[in-house]
């Protein structure tokens, strides 16, 4: 799959998966379950991708490095309801300048 | 939560000073919502995609934690197909977010099509907040619309500077990518649940991740969490749900 497709293709089906909720039967999507999985699905998704993104080595395995510490700054920010934008900076920042000092 | 004369009585229009403050609240969603696009941007072309693909994805796939998922994966050299499905099981929400959101609308015709385009989780936030019909009108098309125009324009702006700036790593911008999931995560883990399922994905993600392409253990651990999750819940009723597209109906139904 070329960049291209993969970045047509999401849009595709991301516009598809807006649409359906305008167009199906109310009933059909209104379900608890329904509700239920739908609510807690970006959670794991979002939390698998902050761990996988975090801790795996290019090489495939498992490593800690300059990235847990900006996750760590990331956490601490979050945690005293810092902004999106400076949230990801610290994160940025703390592992910018890890590497800097030859650690990570 | 008070509920406003324009419940009850017939008059449509909102009153000067309630539509300045619902105009207020979309712009103000919108500037925050629309700065991280700088953030997305510089992420898009750190891994790898063109400035064109990268304004691709703000314009036609336009929601956020989607796009974030397909540049990471692509960044972390996963397939196509691995970010493609990631990106569509994040969106799945935005299906639901349409369904409530269509009801407040009452949008026919061709008007569903950027309806249904800027139904993310902004809109819907905003729309469902509001206690009066046409100012959860106004709510969803004022935020849909300064999201969609800011986010697209702060992703131009992220994705020249990003490429501009040379070695992403230097800039700790791997750090990022994982630091914005982190901040999409956060809003959402309010309810004991959703905490219990975030560290079930967490785990089995870092033990799928040494054995499986990259990408693939996302959606390992998305699955698994939710069978886990959410469906041993079932028997609970009294469970609240505090996800912003599926708590509205409380005002529906009374």
């Amino acid at each position: 799959m070329t960049l291209w497709t993969t970045v047509l293709l999401a849009s595709g089906l991301a516009f598809a998966l807006k649409l359906l909720g305008y167009v199906v039967p109310h009933q059909l999507l209104d379900g608890a379950i329904v509700s239920r999985v739908t609510a807690m699905l970006p959670v794991a998704l979002l939390s698998a991708l902050v761990v996988v993104q975090t801790f795996t080595a290019p090489g495939g395995g498992l490593t800690v490095d300059a990235r847990a510490a900006g996750l760590l700054v990331a956490v601490t920010a979050l945690l005293l309801r810092a902004p999106f934008l400076v949230v990801v900076m610290l994160a940025a920042a703390t592992a910018a300048t890890l590497r800097a000092l030859g650690w990570g | 939560m008070t509920r406003t004369t324009a419940d009850t009585m017939p008059a449509p229009r909102l009153a000067d000073q309630r539509r300045n403050e619902v105009i207020r609240q979309c712009l103000s969603v919108g500037i925050a919502t629309g700065a991280y696009g700088i953030s997305f941007g510089a992420l898009s072309v750190a891994a790898g995609l063109s400035l064109w693909q990268t304004i691709a994805l703000s314009a036609l796939l336009f929601s956020g934690a989607s796009q974030f998922a397909v540049v990471g994966i692509i960044a972390a050299g996963g397939a196509g197909a691995a970010a493609v499905a990631t990106s569509s099981l994040l969106g799945l929400r935005n299906g639901l977010y349409g369904l409530q959101v269509s009801r407040l609308l009452k949008v026919r015709g061709l008007r569903t099509i950027p309806a249904a385009h800027l139904t993310i989780d902004e809109s819907t936030a905003v729309a469902i907040a509001q206690p009066e019909p046409a100012a959860q009108r106004l709510g969803f098309w004022g935020t849909g619309l300064s999201v969609f125009v800011l986010w697209n324009l702060s992703t131009i702006l992220g994705a020249i500077v990003g490429d501009a700036l040379g070695d992403p790593k230097q800039y700790g911008l791997d750090a990022a990518a994982p630091a914005a999931f982190c901040a999409l995560l956060w809003p959402r883990l309010k309810s004991g649940d959703a905490r219990a399922v975030a560290v079930v994905a967490a785990v089995i993600a870092l033990v799928v991740a040494p054995h499986a392409p990259a990408g693939i253990p996302v959606l390992v651990a998305a699955f698994a969490a939710i069978v886990a999750g959410v469906l041993p819940a079932r028997g609970r009723r009294d469970q609240d749900v505090d996800d912003p597209g599926t708590s509205p109906d409380g005002k529906a139904a009374s």
